[in-house]
């Protein structure tokens, strides 16, 4: 949970690669016990590692984590094991024996029929298209607002960045009608944007909590870099493109994740604004062919339409599960 | 949060004004301004102006003509018209019953896990996959699963099937009134817990093991332990989590505008529904009026109820 606050550089020696936040810096020569030892501390939770010791108590800890173990594996990865196989299971065959381990008669018909038949490829594109352009829209907002609200900070930074800060406070469903009406009709501009998939990319930049994080990220980094390269004659968009950028590959990291997969899973927003059935993403499209679709084949375009975002989080799980990206999970 | 700053304000000398504007460029404020200008105008045209525009647009007509807006205004009317319609009360009545549902299963779900993975000492990482992997699943794809696979009435569906296993009769999971909205809340939970999950196993590894030692010293037992040392050391964090997840369940759209549609007989109609349904599903043409009212209406509720709450929990959390 710690990997970013470790105090590798305080201590010289090859062996502190593993070293604890909570090593003081006269542990430089960690010995091999020590080390165990704190893992062992870092580890342990209400049951110490003498209760461990117990017999009794160790074997109640082994079925406790099993039946655990168990559990979550229902809980994660059999839905998603399930959806696999009924992609490649006959629909009769699903009907009759939803439960079996093995599909009798196992085919790849169904993919194939939800990929072309369903224009699943189609729904794919749209959603890639409308994913990446989201994606770039909040990192292009996040990165050039941040670095203007922390580093180039003018005077009347402080009162964009209250502004920016309070939106965080207004639930998203009072947006919705108004945010409708305005991608009907710009104000001032007069773009109508209905149908287009700059209804989607745009609005999706005002993303606060990004240029929160984002500036904090950039609050953190030392200023004596900056007065370097400012002596060094460069100007902000210098500074801005190759230095800060260059430094804050970890949120840039974040931020991507987190904006790809939230706009992946959008589904009221496109569905309001996105009537063109060739244009609508998958997950817009998905609810309007259950009806008319076999089963099975829709089983199959269901398990399709995961496999990107689980093939991300299987990638990226460190920005999911450790505390950075606790934002987003709050966020949701 | 915000700073303020203005260091060289206080001695400012007074100057001509195109001197001013000339010093301006000489220190770069044009290109400091560049800089902000994609983030003022995204946040102008799609933030600040949508939500300055829901305020006014709760107290006019708003109607589309021939793809213009028109708007008009109708003082207090749409607010009159959205508390006087009996929807409303029954979707605040099922949005508070679909609320207390999800603290009743959905709060302690993710803690239990948590505090059961805290104890585990290797492979952690699966875990924590394990938990979160429903949080990945796009919402529509878990939902039409779930709709069309595991809450299946028939008994051939996958719960109704595992019911039969124990000689039990199938349930109608989303057919009834009463079925419908805590098979909705079943799927929800499912759904949320991993986030919660990994917050509360990141809180846990901030407990301080001494207490448990301290505790054991006197003489207590592994569930006194949990009462008297684990909770209280979490007590911050599960306080937040309370209250974002209330915030969470009264927005609550996707389960049941994909699951039941509101149905059956308005059983699982909330808040966002009927929102939604003023706006985007009316046949005399969108209510804009009354659909942003509700919303702004639900806002400040909710600011009311999170305040209150601070408040409430206030001396609560910071006295240890």
């Amino acid at each position: 949970m710690n990997v970013d606050t470790s105090t590798v550089a305080d201590t010289p020696a090859p062996t502190a690669s593993v070293t604890q936040p909570t090593t003081p810096p006269a542990a430089a020569k960690v010995t091999r016990r020590q080390r165990r030892k704190e893992a062992e501390a870092q580890q342990r939770g209400i049951l110490s590692t003498t209760d461990l010791r117990t017999p009794r108590i160790r074997r109640t800890h082994r079925v406790v984590n099993g039946i655990l173990l168990f559990v979550l594996l229902l809980w994660g990865l059999v839905p998603l094991l399930w959806l696999a196989k009924a992609s490649i299971s006959p629909t009769q065959e699903l009907l009759r024996h939803p439960l079996s381990l093995w599909p009798k008669g196992a085919t790849l018909d169904n993919l194939h029929e939800a990929w072309y038949d369903l224009q699943l490829s189609l729904y794919f594109k749209n959603t890639i298209i409308m994913a990446l352009g989201s994606w770039f829209a909040q990192l292009f907002i996040a990165t050039t607002g941040g670095y203007a609200l922390s580093v180039l900070r003018p005077k009347y930074a402080g009162v964009v960045n209250a502004a920016v800060v309070s939106t965080l406070f207004i639930p998203a469903i009072v947006l919705l009608v108004p945010l409708y009406l305005t991608v009907l009709n710009v104000p001032i501009v007069h773009w109508q944007l209905i149908n287009s998939y700059w209804a989607i990319w745009l609005p999706a930049g005002a993303a606060a909590f990004n240029v929160v994080i984002v500036k904090r990220f950039f609050d953190n980094l030392p200023r004596e870099i900056f007065e370097a390269a400012r002596m060094d004659g460069a100007g902000p968009f210098r500074l801005f493109w190759s230095v800060v950028l260059p430094m804050s590959k970890p949120i840039v990291g974040v931020v991507s994740v987190f904006a790809f997969i939230a706009a992946w899973k959008d589904f009221l927003w496109p569905l309001l604004v996105i009537n063109d059935t060739d244009k609508q993403p998958i997950n817009v499209r998905l609810p309007a062919i259950e009806p008319a679709t076999e089963h099975a084949v829709f089983l199959a375009a269901l398990f399709i339409s995961t496999l990107l975002p689980i093939a991300l989080f299987i990638l990226f799980q460190r920005f999911f599960l450790r505390g950075t990206g606790l934002g987003g999970a709050l966020k949701g | 949060m915000s700073t303020i700053e203005s260091p060289a304000g206080a001695v400012r000398q007074p100057r001509a004004r195109g001197g001013r504007i000339k010093k301006w460029f000489r220190e770069g404020g044009l290109s400091t301004f560049l800089f902000f200008v994609p983030l003022l105008l995204i946040f102008g045209f799609f933030s600040f102006y949508p939500i300055v525009r829901a305020a006014i647009m709760s107290l006019q007509h708003t109607s589309i003509i021939n793809g213009a807006v028109v708007a008009r205004m109708a003082g207090w009317s749409n607010y009159r018209l959205v508390l006087t319609d009996p929807n409303l009360w029954i979707a605040a009545k099922n949005t508070a019953y679909f609320a207390f549902l999800a603290f009743l299963f959905g709060y302690p779900v993710p803690l239990a896990i948590a505090v059961l993975m805290s104890e585990v000492r290797r492979r952690k990482g699966l875990y924590s996959v394990l938990a979160y992997m429903p949080v990945i699943i796009p919402p529509v794809v878990a939902i039409l699963l779930w709709k069309t696979v595991f809450f299946d009435a028939s008994s051939d569906g996958l719960f109704n099937k595992v019911l039969g296993w124990f000689g039990m009769d199938p349930v109608p999971w989303l057919e009834t009134a009463g079925h419908a909205m805590p098979s909705i809340v079943m799927e929800a939970t499912w759904a949320a817990a991993g986030g919660a999950v990994i917050i509360y196993v990141a809180a846990l590894t901030s407990v301080n093991p001494d207490l448990y030692d301290a505790a054991g010293i006197d003489g207590a037992g592994i569930f006194r332990k949990i009462w008297h040392v684990t909770l209280p050391q979490l007590r911050a964090v599960l306080i937040l989590t309370l209250i974002l997840q209330i915030i969470a369940t009264a927005q609550v759209f996707l389960e049941p505008y994909l699951l039941t549609s509101g149905g059956p007989n308005n059983a699982t109609l909330t808040v966002l529904l009927l929102i939604y349904r003023y706006a985007f599903e009316n046949s005399a043409g969108g209510d804009y009026g009354a659909a942003t009212a509700l919303s702004v209406m639900l806002a400040i509720a909710l600011a009311i109820i999170s305040a209150v709450y601070f408040r409430l929990t206030r001396s609560w959390s910071t006295n240890s």
